[in-house]
């Protein structure tokens, strides 16, 4: 039967002392760290700066943080003009207006003209894009961006990043700094579970097996990875389910992944975003064509969100263990059938 | 290493022979190329000789010298007039003017900034230069660096939205090492810009968002570089120069025409062109122009 992986080094009583924390803390600590370590190191504010967090940089580093006002569009192409004068920059606003808004602004003078860049040529614009997701709550559709991460992975030389918590968030965050070209990190407003520690490895295009198992492979990211583990928890006397953090959503461990199906044999992949686009549409496109097995999709199925609690927009858009549970059970049967 | 920027030229007649030289080489470009925009790169022709063969501080030896001037085209259509005129200063072979827009080129259709020594930026989507160009000013002038930035601009692209949060930024800034050059032609691809969107009063406009605001003719070199001059004198703001040209200049069929803007003469109209442009460089020789 499959257990928590050791290697994986999370919290100890990961499922009855719950441990609270905002993913938007880690990228704040994270900013904070990277500007200690790297002085090119800036970061640019849409008239946010205490919701994103980026704040806690401003106070440290006053001459580093450029607040630019509401103009999203104008923050993406300052920030590639930076970079290309030297900075490694970070741009924070909301995702559903970075990159929700600007979002050929960031094709155009980042991605793009960050394409075929010599080394220590490149285009270093890193963006946060804080609030994503249904779990913001009582804002409503306008503010919970949903699409955020299908519009960024389909940039080609883009990375996208989604962290599990807030521990996972600051090593993104720092990662990205020194990481060439361009990076988005997305993270949501609500408090979620704590699962990781210090020495849980994160390495950005790698994805990390929470949990061991052999009946299926749970494939989650952000607040989804512990609705999973607590899945598997649930079905472990039934169906040993694997769990894998798949924090990258682009550049995609295929790797692992394909190890992983080979495994288990049927996939269920979970995340707080549309299910398509996302990484169920990573997973799929790339299971599909090397190693095809029933894959069930946990996410919000193509509807744009609404006002509420955060844990009752959860329920009511099929994002919890529950949801995950259903899912596996049919994959497993689907599984059976072929 | 020791990189010093190439020696500016102050020969009047010498930056006019060039300019015509460019006109030459955008046309023999466009005629290759089959497809492409016309009227903007012949307008601008006077700006960017002014630009690299006296303005700039650069060296095409060491296109990523730290130090030098950056120049950001922001209407990226345009760029026939800067290929032709990298390729002038020596940036790359002449003869690669040819492959403007062909497949395997380092001349793409709208520049990519790593595809070609020489170039800032990637554009072609209007309205986004601006914002680079500012961006790389800040940050220089975050690192007390003496290099100036200078930004082209369409006049059709103060249309665009970004184009104002970028001069409301670079006015709240001061960012007096930047310095903005409009491409004033009064033409876009649907026609007349006053009748598309009436863009008037821009000087006014500028100066609201705290710029320092100069009116030039584009086509009198030395007006070009005193403006480019003025603008260095100017400590408090970012400077705005208002290139007023005739789209087209130097072919008689295409000034002031919108329906130059974006389409290349046929082979047949290339070689009237390149006749009339002949006529004009002898007119310079002889110092009757």
């Amino acid at each position: 039967m499959g257990t928590i992986n050791p290697q994986a080094y999370l919290r100890e009583k990961l499922y009855t002392e719950i441990k609270k924390a905002k993913t938007r803390d880690g990228y704040g600590k994270g900013l904070v760290k990277a500007g200690e370590k790297f002085s090119n190191v800036i970061v640019l504010c849409a008239d946010l700066s205490e919701s994103t967090r980026s704040q806690w940089f401003q106070r440290k580093f006053p001459d580093r943080y450029v607040q630019v006002g509401v103009a999203e569009q104008n923050m993406a192409s300052l920030a590639s003009g930076m970079s290309a004068a030297g900075k490694v920059v970070f741009i924070s606003s909301y995702a559903a207006f970075s990159p929700g808004r600007n979002n050929e602004q960031i094709r155009t003078t980042i991605s793009y003209n960050n394409w075929h860049s010599p080394p220590g040529k490149e285009i270093n614009v890193k963006m946060g894009g804080a609030h994503a997701g249904i779990s913001v709550g009582p804002d409503g559709a306008t503010h919970q961006a949903l699409e955020d991460v299908g519009l960024m992975r389909l940039q080609p030389g883009m990375k996208v990043i989604v962290p599990c918590d807030d521990g996972e968030c600051e090593k993104a965050t720092f990662a990205a700094a020194e990481t060439p070209g361009p990076v988005y990190i997305r993270f949501g407003r609500a408090e979620y579970p704590s699962i990781t520690t210090e020495k849980t490895p994160f390495q950005i295009g790698k994805i990390t097996e929470f949990r061991t198992g052999k009946d299926c492979t749970i494939i989650a990211n952000g607040p989804l990875v512990y609705e999973a583990l607590v899945a598997a928890k649930k079905l472990e006397k039934k169906i040993d389910c694997q769990v894998l953090n798949c924090h990258t959503v682009k550049p995609l461990d295929e790797k692992t992944l394909l190890e992983a199906v080979k495994k288990t044999g049927c996939v269920v992949t979970a995340e707080e975003h549309q299910w398509q686009g996302g990484l169920a549409g990573a997973v799929c496109e790339y299971v599909s064509g090397a190693y095809p097995v029933p894959i069930l999709r946990v996410g919000v199925k193509d509807r744009f969100g609404e006002s509420g609690e955060p844990d009752e927009l959860m329920k009511v858009f099929g994002l919890t263990a529950e949801d995950i549970i259903k899912a596996v059970k049919e994959a497993v049967a689907m599984k059976k059938k072929i | 290493m020791d990189i010093h920027p190439i020696v500016k030229i102050t020969d009047i007649k010498k930056l006019k022979l060039l300019a015509n030289l460019i006109r030459q080489d955008i046309i023999a470009s466009l005629v290759a190329a089959g497809s492409g925009h016309s009227a903007g790169p012949l307008g601008m022709a006077d700006v960017f000789t002014a630009l690299y063969f006296n303005v700039l501080r650069h060296n095409p030896k060491f296109p990523f010298w730290e130090e030098r001037d950056r120049f950001v085209l922001s209407n990226g259509h345009i760029c026939p007039g800067l290929y032709a005129t990298l390729a002038n200063a020596n940036y790359f072979p002449k003869k690669e003017l040819l492959t403007l827009r062909k497949f395997g080129t380092r001349l793409q259709g709208h520049p990519h900034r790593t595809a070609l020594p020489g170039l800032e930026t990637t554009s072609g989507p209007l309205g986004s230069g601006l914002s680079q160009a500012a961006g790389m000013a800040y940050a220089l002038q975050m690192d007390k660096k003496k290099s100036r930035v200078y930004c082209m601009m369409s006049d059709g692209e103060q249309e665009a939205g970004q184009t104002w949060e970028a001069a409301m930024f670079a006015g709240k800034n001061k960012l007096r090492n930047l310095t903005g050059i409009l491409d004033r032609n009064n033409i876009q691809i649907d026609g007349h810009t006053e009748e598309i969107m009436p863009l008037e009063p821009l000087k006014e406009k500028y100066e609201a968002f705290n710029w320092h605001v100069i009116e030039v003719d584009a086509h009198n070199i030395q007006h070009v570089i005193n403006a480019c001059e003025e603008a260095q004198t100017i400590y408090e703001k970012p400077t705005l120069i208002i290139a007023h040209n005739i789209p087209g200049k130097g072919v008689s069929f295409m000034e002031n025409d919108f329906e130059w803007h974006g389409k290349p003469p046929t082979a047949e109209q290339g070689k009237i062109a390149l006749a009339e442009l002949e006529v004009f460089r002898k007119k310079i020789e002889k110092g009757v122009d």
